[in-house]
């Protein structure tokens, strides 16, 4: 091929069929430059998973060949999952994250959808006062020590509940779903109580169908808070039996805890790098699962909040 | 609702039979009808009461949780006014007027702490504000739907991850014996540990923020600028504007309003910088470098048991907070924006 033809060619590039006429076609350089980004960003993003992926899967002798690390380990092996999941210190931990995102998430979502259903009507007796009172929360944030005495005097220190109550109700997430709830027609509304439905079972036979979207994002929202919170285990859970995974991991991958071979209930353990890499993608993996499909509802969600709220 | 049934003939009536809201059968529309005259005539309180019972009994949980986890916390703030003990409770707790507050402004770790949070917010505002935004342009430029979603997926999942995990991941990069570090070591440059490096400690956090979280931040900016007008990119690219003054003349002044609420938003915030995240490295930097205001008031208060001062910290970092929110948003007022709120 001349050197004529391949000029001839890219100039010719198949226009994109979402280009408007107006806009002009960019120039090889900005392509590239465009390229180059894209490649960039897929690789920041995708490269310490990848990391913490392989090393977790690689062998003793693969992570001493390699100077610790493997990207893509020659032969996988699941040996550190296996360990790490044999009843020891990190699947104690992991049954407590997975209780208390489930239990925590299910109670957020029964809180915040009753609460902005009852503030979502118009012209409820006290909603505005109500409303204000939810959203003044945004405005000051109480602080750690009177959060701290309050959960204390309530005897929930060293308990799940202390796990769950400081992140139960979100005022962000109760304006969201508000608002998508005064998004859908009055007319439904009206039609259902003029066949003799009331509030509740409006809530529960027509909005609640409706609003599978939000309530998925929502979800999310609360069931990611409780998987990913350390702190409040920090400050509330003394008893080693209720730590999440969180400072499990916290203690093993950033304040180098060694394992230990009888707290895990094994002889020999595999390499420790692979195993706290395998504790860290535990943590990881029920977020990747759900991820892709949540991620269609939301941008929606998010900006439902941001622009009504 | 209101519209509608204001149509209904029911509100054409001055006064409603007093039996109204009496026991109406199933079917009958009463509650609509007390809607829409609850404008013109007021009923009694009771009667409204009755009426919204089964809204407001759905509220009962969700405000209970506000009022004892939010609102009685915030009252709870009286303690930096105390010499609070723990046995005796902040009811017997003697008070002590301004004394946690003056002893505080005296402890040189207290103005460690600030001028540390000062400092990373500026550093913070000034490069980690504006990636979302220019991450938005740049998503806004993919023309390719396909692209641009996978883009975006890539981009916003970084968010969901925990700072543990966060941190967790920069360890391995940039630790010690991390990849980046000995590739780098290979090649001659000799960057130390970076994690535990207090000098360039403000740099390390600000670079996380952004992987993690400037993804997420473009999701605003990108919905700005799907709202603006296509026919003002088309008439300036016929007046001769190259993309770059067309983002210039028209995608930026089309996500000002965006860009300053969120930036009001930032300033409200500036003295509380990513307290999850420097908690963690804390121990690897030093607290010298890496004390802000709000780890402070937590080793100060709930580890080494001076509750009184530290509530005062909190309570004072809280309340500047406010006010700079309520003088940022007035400011943007005054300049014709819009700000967070309206007047």
């Amino acid at each position: 091929m001349t050197t004529e033809s391949f000029a001839a060619i890219l100039r010719h590039r198949r226009r994109h069929p979402e280009r408007p006429a107006w806009m002009e076609q960019p120039g090889l350089p900005a392509q590239a430059i465009k390229t180059v980004v894209i490649i960039g960003m897929v690789v920041a993003v995708a490269y310490p998973f990848l990391l913490c992926l392989g090393t977790s899967l690689a062998s003793k002798d693969e992570l001493a060949a390699n100077g610790g690390y493997v990207l893509f380990p020659s032969d996988p092996t699941f040996e550190a999952y296996r360990v790490v999941l044999d009843g020891g210190v990190v699947t104690r931990a992991a049954t407590v994250s997975v209780g208390v995102t489930l239990v925590g998430t299910l109670l957020s979502l029964l809180c915040t959808i009753s609460l902005a259903y009852g503030l979502s009507r118009p012209g409820t007796t006290a909603g505005k006062p109500l409303l204000l009172l939810v959203l003044g929360t945004f405005l000051f944030t109480p602080g750690i020590i009177p959060n701290y005495l309050v959960i204390q005097e309530l005897g929930l220190l060293d308990s799940y509940g202390a796990l769950i109550a400081p992140t139960l109700l979100n005022a962000f997430n109760i304006v969201v779903m508000r608002a998508f709830f005064q998004g859908i027609p009055d007319e439904l509304h009206e039609a259902a109580k003029l066949d003799g439905a009331g509030e509740f079972r409006i809530l529960r036979t027509i909005v609640l169908p409706l609003s599978k979207a939000v309530i998925a994002v929502v979800g999310l929202f609360y069931a990611v808070t409780y998987w990913n919170s350390f702190f409040n285990a920090m400050l509330y859970i003394n008893d080693g039996e209720k730590l999440p995974l969180q400072m499990v991991l916290r203690s093993y991958v950033l304040q180098g805890d060694t394992f230990n071979a009888k707290a895990l209930g094994v002889a020999v353990l595999p390499s420790s790098t692979a195993m706290s890499m395998a504790v860290l993608i535990l943590a990881i993996v029920p977020i990747v699962a759900v991820y892709p499909f949540l991620q269609k509802y939301f941008v929606k969600g998010v900006l439902t909040g941001a622009i009504k709220g | 609702m209101s519209a509608a049934a204001s149509t209904s003939p029911s509100s054409v009536l001055p006064h409603p039979p007093p039996d109204d809201e009496g026991p109406a059968g199933p079917g009958t529309p009463r509650r609509q009808k007390g809607r829409a005259t609850a404008k013109t005539v007021k009923r009694p309180l009771r009667e409204r009461l009755r009426r919204d019972r089964t809204l407001l009994l759905l509220c009962v949980p969700g405000i209970l949780y506000f009022v004892v986890f939010f609102y009685v916390p915030l009252a709870g703030n009286v303690i930096a006014f105390q010499d609070y003990q723990p046995y005796l409770g902040f009811k017997e707790s003697p008070m002590v007027g301004w004394a946690n507050f003056q002893a505080l402004l005296q402890e040189p770790e207290f103005w460690t702490a600030t001028w540390n949070t000062l400092e990373i917010s500026a550093v913070q505002l000034l490069l980690y504000f504006p990636a979302p935004i220019a991450l938005a342009l740049f998503l806004n430029s993919l023309l390719s739907s396909r692209t641009r979603r996978f883009m975006q997926t890539v981009a916003y999942l970084p968010h969901f991850l925990s700072w543990v995990v966060v941190v967790g991941m920069f360890q391995q990069a940039f630790g010690g014996a991390g990849t980046v570090t000995s590739y780098l070591n290979d090649h001659g440059i000799d960057v130390g540990n970076l994690m535990n490096n207090p000098d360039s400690f403000i740099f390390l956090i600000t670079s996380q923020a952004i992987w993690k979280d400037a993804g997420w931040g473009a999701i605003i900016f990108l919905a700005a600028m799907a709202s603006i007008d296509n026919s003002l990119y088309e008439s300036a690219a016929i007046d001769g504007a190259n993309w770059w003054r067309r983002i210039w003349h028209v995608t930026l002044p089309g996500i000002r309003p965006v860009i300053i609420m969120l930036l009001i938003l930032r300033l409200g915030d500036i003295l509380s910088v990513g307290f999850e995240q420097i908690l963690l490295q804390r121990d690897n930097v030093g607290q010298e470098a890496s004390e802000v205001l709000d780890t402070y008031v937590y080793f100060h208060g709930v580890v080494d048991g001076d509750w009184g001062m530290s509530t005062a910290a909190g309570l004072m970092k809280g309340v500047i907070g406010f006010v700079l929110i309520y003088l940022a948003n007035k400011a943007a007022h005054r300049l014709g924006e819009q700000g967070v709120y309206r007047r």
